[in-house]
C-alpha cells in the first residue's frame, strides 16, 4: 500500500484534457492494497483511460463485489458514485442500475474469485443480458483477502505459496465470454499499460457488454516460482495477437497503418478502434475463429492478449431489445408513468 | 328432498364447490358462474384450490354466495359439482347434510356417490356434449360450460347475465360464442326438462355489488406499482407471485408504451434467480428509479444477503412476498402467513425491516403505492406481505380510487442545486436529527459522489473499523426504525375498545375474524379487534394490548409468529396472549376463531359474563 497520501494540489503545468481536468482529478482515495499489487496498475490504467476520454466523473458509475479487486473502485475517479455490493453479485446491481439510467457509463471491477466462483451465475447472465457496461476481471488465480486459496482460474499444476498443487482445470473468462456471445472480449496484463488503456477506453465506449480479463499478479500470495499467474510467468507466456488503438470521436487517425493488418471499427458514439493484427492469421471479428485461436494457444501455455473479439453490429444490447425510452427511466416525469384517475375508473369495468 | 328444511332461508347464502381435473379449462366455466352471480348484485367470493401441476391432478374451485358480504372461506359446502371421479369419495364426504351433488351420469353411477342425507343429481353431460360437438379438446372445454348451464338452472342464475358475459368474452369470435352458448343451453335445458328447479339454495337479484369489482391481489398490486411510478421490475418466476409481474407487464404495455415510437417507459428483467432479482432492484433504486420484485418465501430466503446490504447501506427496495406454505418448497399452491419472522429480521447481523400487511386486494393496490413512498422516505427495504389467498383469488372489493393530486414521496434526495449550496456532502450524517440522511443520485454532480458499501462505514460514508464510528451509524439505524411507525399505515380498530377481550391479527385473517365477531356478537360475546397493517408496530398496538385483559392473536402459521413479534417488540405480558392458529394451507374460516374464543372464555366465566360493549 502507499503510505503517503499525496496532496490534492496539482502543479499548474500538469496536462489537462478537453474538460480542463488533470489526471489527478480522476484519482480516488488511497489504495490499501499490497505494494506492487497488479490491481493498482489496473486502477492507474482506468484513471488514464477516463482522463483520456475526457469523461465527466459524474457520468461514470463504479460497481464491484467483494475482494481485493472490488476494493479498487474506491481508488479511482472519486467524483463518481460507487457501489461496492456483496460477493459475486455486482452484475445484478449493474443490471438494475443500468436499467434505471441508460445514459451513464458503467464500469464493474471484479476478481477471479468474485466472478468465476461465487458470482459465475451472475456473470454468465449479465453477458447473456448484454448490459451496456465494461466488466474488468482482475485475475490473479488466488483469493487474496482470505490469504491465498486457489481460485477457479488457477491453472492445473500451478503451485500455491505453501506448496499445494492445483489439480482442477481452470475456468477461462475469455473463453466463457466468447461462448456466451459477448460482443467485446479482451485480455490484457496489468503490467502492460500501453495495451490496457486503449482497451479500457474502447470497452467503455462499446455499446453492450465488454469484458476485459486482466492478468494481475498477486505479489503476496501468487508471485512465486511454480505459479502460473506470477509476473515472471505472465511476461514469458504473454502473446499479444491484436493491439487496439482507440481514436476518440472527431479526432483524425494520425498513424499510417499497413493495409491488410489493420481493421478500423466504428463504435456506437462515433469513436473508432483500430485493430492492429500482430498475428496475420487472426480475425478478431470472427467469434468462432477467435475461440479456436485462444483455445489452441492456451493449450500451448500462451495467454493471447489484446482485443480478442469485437462485434459492433450486434443489436442485442438490453435496452435495444427492451425498446426502452431514450430518456433515462429515472428521469421520466411522474405524469407519464402514472395513468391517473380517469384511466383507473375506465379500467374498473374490466373487473365487474 | 331431504335438504328442504335445512336449506330454508338460504337464498343468496350458500357454497358451490367444483371438483375438476386441472388443465381441462374448468376455470373459465367456474368464473363465469361467479361473475354472473356478482353481476346479479349478490356478493360472492371465489377460492381456487389448485395443485402444483399443469395437467391431470385434482383441482377445486369454491364459490361462496354471501348476501352478508363475508370475505372468508365458508365452513361448509352445499353444492358439489363433482366432475372428477378420482375425488368422488372425498367430495361426497365434504358436502354438508342436506346438500346436493351433481355428477356426470354418462357412465354408471359410482358406488362412491352414496349418502343418505344428500341429493344426488345426475346429468349425462359427456353424452350430451359428445352428441352435439366434435373434437376431443373442444368437448372437454364445452362440457365445463354445460355444467355451468346445469348449475345456472339449479340455482337460478340469470341466463341473460351469463349471455352478456359470454358476449364480452367471445364477441369477436362468433364460432366460439355459438358453441359456448349452445353448450350452456344444453345443460340448462336438461335441468328444466328433467329435474325440479330451482333448488332452495338459489340466487336472487340483490343490489349489493354496485361500486365494487372482483379482483385478485396480485393484479391490484401490479396496478399499484404502475400507479406508484415504478419503472423497473425484476423477478424470478415463483408461485404464487408470478401473476403480480404478469399484471405489471400487462398494465405497462397498456399505459407505458409511446404509441408513436413504441418506446417503453419501463424495464422488466427476468433474473436468473431471486438473488439477482433483488440485486437489480437495489441497483435500480440506488440509481433513482422506483423498482420492485415480487416473490414468495423461498425467494425471500435467497434474498436475505442483499436485504441486509440494503438495510445497512440504506438503499430503498420494495419486495412483495406473496406467502405460500413452507417450510422449504412446502405446498406452493396453498396459503399461509409464515414468513413474518423471516422478513422482520431478514439477513445476518442486527437488521430489522418494515413490513406491510394488506388484508385484501384493495389494500394490495394502496399499500403497493405506499410501499414505494415508505421505502424512499426511510431508505430501506419494505416488504409487502400478501399471501396466496389474497394474491391469486378473486375478492369483491370497492372500486379502486385514485387521487390525481398524488405525487410520490421520493424522500431525501439532494438536487444538484441543493448540492451546490452545501460545503461538502456526507451520505450518512444526520443533518435533520430524524435519523434519516440525505442521498444523491449518480449522474447529477460529482460533488454528491459517495461510495455505497456493506462494509463498516462511518457517517461520512468512508470505510471504518473504528468501534465508535461504526456505532454512530448502527445506533442511528436503530433510531430510524423506532421512528418508522409515523410513516406507516395505522392499525385498523373494529369496535370501540371497551371490551375486556380483544383480537389482534393481520392480513387475510380479516374476513374470518369479521365473520366470527358477528357470530360471537349474536351470542352476546363482545370482542374488540385490532388489525395491524405494518411492522414496526404503532403505539396503538401497545395501547390495545394494555387495555385488554385477554388477547387472542389470530394468524395463519404454526408457530404463532405474530404473537412472537408482539412479545418481542411490545411490553405485553406473554400470559395474556392466546393463539388461534390456522396453517392447513386453506384460507382461514370463522369457525376456529369462534370456537377458540368460546372455549377459552368458558375457562374464565368472569370474562364471558361481562356484557358486550360495542
Amino acid at each position: 500500500m502507499s503510505y503517503i497520501n499525496k496532496p490534492k494540489v496539482a502543479h499548474p503545468s500538469l496536462p489537462t484534457n478537453t474538460l480542463g481536468m488533470t489526471r489527478r482529478q480522476y484519482e480516488g482515495s488511497m489504495s490499501t492494497l499490497c505494494a506492487g499489487c497488479g490491481h493498482d496498475s489496473v486502477t492507474a490504467a482506468i484513471i488514464e483511460a477516463c482522463w483520456g476520454l475526457s469523461m465527466r466523473p459524474e457520468q461514470l458509475v463504479k460497481l464491484s463485489g467483494i475482494g481485493c479487486s472490488s476494493k479498487t473502485t474506491a481508488y479511482f475517479v472519486g467524483g463518481s458514485h460507487g457501489f461496492n455490493s456483496v460477493h459475486g453479485r455486482m452484475p445484478s446491481i449493474a443490471s438494475g442500475a443500468n436499467a434505471a439510467n441508460r445514459g451513464l457509463t458503467y464500469v464493474g471491477v471484479s476478481g477471479d474469485g468474485d466472478s468465476l466462483s461465487i458470482g459465475i451465475g451472475q456473470l454468465v447472465h449479465v453477458i447473456r443480458r448484454n448490459v451496456n457496461m465494461l466488466y474488468l476481471i482482475e485475475n490473479n488465480g488466488v483469493y487474496g483477502l482470505t490469504k491465498g486459496q486457489f481460485s477457479a482460474s488457477a491453472d492445473i499444476g500451478t503451485k500455491a505459496k505453501r506448496g499445494d498443487v492445483n489439480s482442477s482445470p481452470p475456468i477461462d473468462p475469455v473463453l466463457l465470454a466468447l461462448t456466451l456471445g459477448a460482443t467485446f472480449v479482451a485480455r490484457s496484463f496489468s503490467g502492460d499499460k500501453a495495451q490496457l488503456v486503449p482497451l479500457i477506453q474502447a470497452g467503455l465506449r462499446h455499446n453492450g457488454f465488454a469484458l476485459i480479463d486482466v492478468l494481475s499478479p498477486c505479489v503476496t500470495f501468487n508471485d512465486h516460482e511454480g505459479s502460473t499467474k506470477s509476473y515472471t510467468f505472465t511476461r514469458e507466456h504473454y502473446h499479444p495477437a491484436v493491439e487496439a488503438d482507440f481514436v476518440p470521436k472527431a479526432e483524425e487517425i494520425a498513424v499510417d497503418y499497413a493495409a491488410g493488418e489493420s481493421i478500423p471499427v466504428s463504435l456506437h458514439d462515433g469513436s473508432r478502434v483500430i485493430l492492429r493484427k500482430l498475428d496475420p492469421n487472426y480475425d478478431p471479428t470472427d467469434r468462432t475463429a477467435a475461440y479456436n485461436y485462444i483455445e489452441t494457444k492456451l493449450k500451448q501455455n500462451e495467454y493471447v492478449t489484446g482485443l480478442i473479439h469485437i462485434n459492433e453490429t450486434d443489436s442485442t444490447e438490453f435496452h435495444n431489445l427492451n425498446r426502452t425510452a431514450q430518456a433515462p427511466l429515472n428521469s421520466i416525469p411522474f405524469d407519464k408513468l402514472s395513468p391517473g384517475r380517469a384511466a383507473l375508473d375506465k379500467l374498473m369495468a374490466r373487473y365487474r | 328432498m331431504p335438504g328442504l328444511t335445512a336449506n330454508a332461508n338460504r337464498v343468496n347464502d350458500f357454497v358451490v364447490k367444483f371438483a375438476n381435473v386441472n388443465g381441462t379449462g374448468s376455470a373459465s366455466a367456474n368464473s363465469l358462474i361467479m361473475k354472473a352471480i356478482f353481476r346479479m348484485g349478490v356478493p360472492v367470493t371465489g377460492k381456487n384450490y389448485f395443485p402444483s401441476n399443469i395437467q391431470g391432478l385434482p383441482t377445486w374451485y369454491e364459490i361462496r354466495v354471501t348476501r352478508d358480504g363475508y370475505a372468508a372461506r365458508a365452513t361448509q359446502v352445499d353444492i358439489m359439482v363433482a366432475m372428477n371421479a378420482e375425488t368422488y369419495s372425498r367430495d361426497v364426504r365434504e358436502l354438508a347434510s342436506g346438500g346436493y351433488l351433481i355428477y356426470d351420469s354418462t357412465w354408471p353411477r359410482s358406488s362412491l356417490l352414496q349418502r343418505g342425507d344428500i341429493t344426488v343429481i345426475a346429468v349425462p353431460l359427456a353424452k350430451m356434449v359428445n352428441e352435439n360437438f366434435d373434437g376431443v379438446r373442444n368437448r372437454i372445454l364445452l362440457k365445463n360450460i354445460a355444467y355451468a348451464g346445469v348449475l345456472a338452472a339449479l340455482i337460478d342464475v340469470d341466463l341473460e347475465v351469463i349471455a352478456g358475459l359470454l358476449n364480452e368474452s367471445y364477441g369477436k369470435k362468433p364460432k366460439l360464442l355459438d358453441s359456448n352458448s349452445k353448450a350452456l343451453r344444453l345443460g340448462y335445458d336438461y335441468v328444466k326438462q328433467h329435474l325440479t328447479s330451482p333448488l332452495p339454495l338459489r340466487v336472487e337479484h340483490l343490489d349489493k355489488t354496485r361500486g365494487h369489482i372482483m379482483i385478485d391481489g396480485n393484479t391490484a398490486a401490479g396496478l399499484g406499482c404502475v400507479y406508484a411510478g415504478a419503472t423497473v421490475g425484476a423477478w424470478y418466476p415463483i408461485t404464487p407471485s408470478t401473476s403480480l409481474m404478469d399484471a405489471f407487464k400487462g398494465f405497462c404495455e397498456r399505459f407505458r408504451v409511446d404509441p408513436a415510437t413504441g418506446e417503453r417507459n419501463f424495464a422488466i428483467l427476468q433474473a436468473e434467480d431471486e438473488l439477482a432479482a433483488v440485486g437489480m432492484v437495489l441497483g435500480a433504486s440506488w440509481n433513482g428509479a422506483r423498482a420492485f420484485t415480487p416473490t414468495s418465501g423461498p425467494g425471500i430466503s435467497l434474498m436475505n444477503e442483499f436485504v441486509g446490504l440494503a438495510y445497512y447501506a440504506e438503499v430503498p427496495c420494495v419486495i412483495f412476498d406473496v406467502q405460500r406454505v413452507g417450510p422449504s418448497t412446502g405446498m406452493p399452491t396453498r396459503t399461509q402467513q409464515s414468513d413474518l419472522m423471516l422478513c422482520a429480521y431478514a439477513s445476518h447481523g442486527d437488521t430489522r425491516h418494515v413490513l406491510l400487511f394488506p388484508a385484501n386486494p384493495e389494500e394490495c393496490f394502496y399499500l403497493a403505492v405506499q410501499a414505494f413512498d415508505i421505502a424512499e422516505r426511510l431508505q430501506t427495504p419494505v416488504f409487502v406481505l400478501s399471501d396466496l389467498d389474497i394474491g391469486m383469488n378473486d375478492w369483491m372489493c370497492p372500486d379502486l380510487q385514485w387521487d390525481d393530486a398524488y405525487r410520490p414521496d421520493r424522500g431525501k434526495i439532494l438536487s444538484p442545486e441543493e448540492l451546490a449550496g452545501l460545503e461538502k456532502f456526507y451520505r450518512y450524517v444526520d443533518r435533520d436529527d430524524d435519523a434519516i440522511t440525505y442521498r444523491t443520485l449518480p449522474g447529477m454532480s460529482s460533488k454528491g459522489a459517495y461510495f455505497t458499501r456493506g462494509s463498516g462505514h462511518n457517517q461520512y460514508g468512508a470505510y471504518t473499523e473504528d468501534s465508535a464510528e461504526y456505532q454512530v451509524v448502527l445506533d442511528r439505524l436503530k433510531r430510524k426504525f423506532a421512528n418508522a411507525p409515523k410513516y406507516l399505515p395505522k392499525p385498523v380498530m373494529v369496535g370501540k375498545g371497551g371490551n375486556e377481550v380483544g383480537i389482534v391479527s393481520l392480513g387475510s385473517c380479516d374476513g374470518a375474524i369479521r365473520e366470527a365477531l358477528d357470530v360471537l356478537g349474536r351470542q352476546n360475546i363482545g370482542v374488540d379487534y385490532l388489525r395491524v397493517k405494518a411492522f414496526p408496530f404503532n403505539s396503538d398496538v401497545e395501547a390495545f394490548l394494555k387495555s385488554h385483559s385477554t388477547v387472542f392473536v389470530v394468524e395463519q402459521n404454526r408457530d404463532a409468529q405474530l404473537k412472537s413479534l408482539l412479545t418481542l417488540e411490545t411490553a405485553v405480558e406473554k400470559s395474556k396472549l392466546h393463539s388461534i392458529l390456522s396453517y392447513s394451507g386453506f384460507p382461514m374460516t370463522a369457525e376456529p376463531i369462534v370456537s377458540g374464543i368460546r372455549a377459552k372464555l368458558a375457562e374464565a366465566p368472569r370474562l364471558s359474563a361481562v356484557p358486550r360493549k360495542t
